[in-house]
């Protein structure tokens, strides 16, 4: 075989492997993509419903109410302009708190409530989600970043 | 006074690492032994003053002298000695000292083991890691400096984040660090090679033990850190396609590809091109995962720096170091003579077909990762990219590779007989096919985890296959195959160790994705919950007191068939110093599965929210990772491996010298 033979058979095949992969990361990344949405966002713009989407703010202070079987949560998340009701059914991060920065991951039932499959932890009690603090910004109601 | 020796440690480490990465490539031009000879003597300099530096730190960190910001930002005198001592790394500033450490201590071990290298080539070498260590020691001291003193000094720490105070966490960061770093060995020798104009089968066998090391510890470096994730988060996962995993799977992916490239260019001198591209890639994804890690543009718990300024000066560094070397690649590369033939179908092919994968993963990997990123720098919403694209691109690209990683080690070199190697495979697929149906049956359904159990089958006996035939088993007498046994190089242990212990990871990722069983509930004491088979009793909390936090501790009584099996005891820890909480996974480890279970928060009537989990195969990951590792470890301890082994004549190496090539004649 001569080296340019050997040369197209090695390009063929990256050709090959390269569509293939594109094709493979197309069609998974349409489905995949997680868009970020905050309260206002929510009351704004017309979100699709049956769209995984992630939200996030600040969990709003005398929200958190446990359901009758115990492992299912409601609370309310706002950017201090809209607010989302919440509902999560699992064992919450340990940095969960009321007055703090969440994000949750789910879907917007009919009845405009988030029902959220993840919530997300936080891995530090002073760490504020960027996108949290974001959207607080939009909303105006940013006051820095908390104290250390 | 000793963080003031720290500082002017570091800052002299500096003034070597100039010295480093200027006189030896000079002299190396001029052909100057005096100048070459410079590289060592400031490599073995700069790695001691680090090592004083970092001895500063740590005994900073040890007597909790708060009068150094970073010990009292990050450290608290209550802390166990332990993690007094890994808090030293736990930190942003810390972390970047270690890096640079074990960068000039790869920096110094080329220095004092590459005896048997070209005088030029290892000044070059030198001369890069130099400029690798005058950019990241230019970062600590402008931007990043540990040891700045802090006034008023506060009566006690801030305490370190309580989820890193954790044995797995303690050793993660250096093992990953050994691994990240140890790829700029790989990557020093391909600039360095790029430079002179010549790669060569010496070359690939003087790359290969250094890649071999950092990959080894690369590979332990994920697995602790996949494992502290499994028991520490409590959500009974182990991997979670999070960016910063990514940061460290991707040059993973790389280096493993690199490794392989690396073979072929050793055995049959081809592929010169691509492994020099792929030592670089390697070494580039190391850095961007350093970026991506410590930028702050990321949001996880290593995420320490907020300053803008110290993700500038790390993406300029990237952009200098990947533009510069992909220019430098761009032009030098096509100079480069090309290589041996051989056909597809063979031992080399099979390893280019390694490659392609490995690559191809790598960046489907590289996109999803950086993909939020591009779209939030352009404004375009924020997104995150979740595991299901992963697991749709990830695993169909890799179903391939674990395919045909059974038959590539059995094909000959140059040309190689496909049929006959399936033939003599029968075997494996025959008991790969039984695994198949098995699991397909005994699980219910399931088709695709059930092959992926069948596949893991395939790819450990293949492996113990192939190592059987390389010493005749049953073919020959048993005396005469004990004797090829202990003929045959390490190296061949070192593979077949590596790629069935592979063969075991998939098969515990496959079972624990699969068949993971969980349930979410609320008890009080005295309850009884099944899962599994088995039966959990709950027998209440009890608080109590750790050195520096208090615990609530829930027990579990677990009986299969009215048999005592386990008691697990979950905790949640609750440090003050932090106001934070923590969950401690209580895990029953049997060789075929993990009993899992977390508490949560108490309701009003006493009961405790827990979560319970089986995770069938899940130790079978971590297991199988050490078992890689092991086979990396082996594989090094050959002597054609051995880093600094004395030169020999080398058939390969000599038929392949080019005339008149003077530079390397002491090897050649």
């Amino acid at each position: 075989m001569t080296r340019k033979r050997r040369r197209l058979y090695f390009v063929l095949f990256a050709m090959i492997g390269l569509g293939a992969a594109t094709a493979l990361v197309l069609s998974a990344i349409e489905d995949s993509l997680v868009f970020f949405y905050t309260p206002t966002d929510l009351a704004e713009k017309d979100i699709p419903k049956d769209r995984r989407l992630r939200i996030g703010g600040l969990v709003a202070e005398n929200s958190v109410k446990r359901g009758a079987d115990g492992v299912s949560v409601k609370f309310i998340v706002t950017d201090l302009t809209n607010t989302l009701p919440v509902t999560y059914k699992g064992i919450l991060p340990d940095l969960f708190r009321e007055g703090q920065g969440v994000v949750a991951e789910g879907k917007i039932d009919a009845g405009g409530v988030f029902r959220a499959d993840a919530v997300l932890a936080k891995h530090d009690e002073n760490y504020m989600p960027a996108e949290v603090a974001d959207a607080l910004k939009k909303s105006g109601q940013w006051k820095g970043a908390p104290a250390p | 006074m000793i963080a003031e020796i720290g500082h002017y440690a570091l800052l002299l480490a500096l003034a070597l690492a100039i010295a480093q990465g200027t006189l030896p490539l000079w002299g190396a031009g001029r052909d100057d032994p005096k100048f070459m000879a410079v590289g060592s003597v400031a490599a073995v300099g700069q790695f001691a003053f680090l090592a004083i530096a970092f001895a500063s730190l740590t005994y900073l960190y040890v007597v909790s002298d708060f009068s150094v910001e970073n010990v009292a930002q990050n450290s608290h005198s209550a802390k166990p000695l332990l993690y007094k001592i890994s808090g030293v790394w736990s930190n942003h500033e810390g972390s970047m000292v270690l890096w640079v450490l074990i960068l000039a201590l790869f920096g110094a071990m080329v220095a004092l083991f590459g005896t048997n290298l070209p005088p030029g080539l290892r000044a070059r070498v030198l001369a890069v890691q130099g400029w690798i260590g005058i950019a990241f020691l230019a970062f600590i001291l402008f931007t990043s400096n540990p040891f700045l003193r802090l006034s008023p000094v506060p009566a006690d720490g801030n305490g370190l984040n309580p989820l890193l105070q954790d044995p797995g966490l303690a050793f993660h960061p250096p093992f990953l660090y050994l691994g990240y770093v140890g790829f700029s060995v790989a990557f020093s020798f391909a600039i360095a090679a790029l430079i002179e104009g010549r790669v060569d089968p010496a070359w690939a066998r003087w790359v290969r033990p250094w890649t071999l090391a950092a990959w080894c510890a690369l590979t332990l470096g994920i697995a602790l850190g996949s494992w502290w994730a499994y028991y520490e988060l409590g959500w009974g996962g182990f991997w979670f396609w999070d960016p910063v995993e990514n940061s460290s799977f991707m040059p993973w992916l790389a280096g493993t590809a690199l490794l392989h490239s690396a073979i072929v260019l050793e055995r049959r001198d081809a592929l010169k091109s691509w492994t020099i591209l792929l030592a670089i890639t390697t070494f580039v994804l190391s850095l961007i995962g350093t970026f991506l890690v410590r930028s702050g543009v990321l949001t996880s718990v290593h995420t320490f720096a907020t300053d803008p300024a110290r993700g500038l000066f790390i993406l300029m560094i990237l952009i200098v170091a990947a533009g510069g070397s992909l220019a430098l690649f761009a032009t030098r590369a096509p100079k480069l003579k090309a290589g041996g033939l051989f056909a597809p179908i063979s031992r080399e092919g099979a390893l280019v077909l390694n490659n392609l994968l490995l690559v191809t993963a790598c960046a489907t990997v590289f996109l999803g990762t950086l993909y939020p990123l591009f779209l939030d720098a352009l404004d375009l919403g924020k997104v995150s990219v979740g595991a299901p694209y992963f697991n749709a691109t990830f695993i169909p690209i890799m179903t391939p590779l674990v395919m045909a990683m059974a038959v590539g080690p059995m094909l000959a070199w140059k040309r190689g007989d496909i049929k006959g190697v399936i033939g003599r495979l029968k075997f494996a697929l025959g008991v790969g096919m039984i695994v198949t149906l098995g699991a397909w049956y005994a699980m219910g359904g399931q088709v695709l985890a059930a092959a992926g159990i069948g596949l893991a089958a395939w790819l450990v006996l293949g492996s113990l296959m192939e190592f059987a035939g390389r010493i005749k088993l049953f073919r020959i007498p048993f005396a005469a195959s004990l004797s090829r046994l202990r003929h045959l190089p390490r190296s061949a242990f070192g593979m077949t160790i590596a790629h069935a212990a592979l063969g075991i990871v998939v098969a515990g990722i496959t079972a624990s994705s699969a068949w993971q069983t969980e349930k979410i509930l609320v008890m009080t004491k005295g309850d009884s919950v099944e899962l599994a088979g088995y039966s959990f009793v709950f027998a209440g909390v009890e608080e109590t007191e750790g050195p520096n936090y208090t615990v609530k501790r829930g027990t579990f009584e677990v009986t299969l068939d009215g048999r005592d099996v386990a008691t697990l005891t979950a905790e949640r820890r609750f440090y003050p110093v932090r106001n934070m909480t923590t969950t401690e996974a209580a895990i029953h480890t049997t060789w075929f599965a993990d009993l899992y279970a977390v508490v949560g928060d108490a309701d009003e009537k006493g009961g405790w929210t827990v979560r319970l989990y089986h995770n069938p195969l899940v130790p079978w990951i971590w297991v199988g990772a050490v078992l890689m590792a092991l086979g990396g470890l082996v594989s090094l301890t050959d002597r054609r491996h051995r880093v600094g082994a004395p030169a020999r004549a080398r058939k390969t190496a000599a038929r392949t010298k080019p005339p008149g090539g003077g530079a390397r004649p002491a090897t050649a």
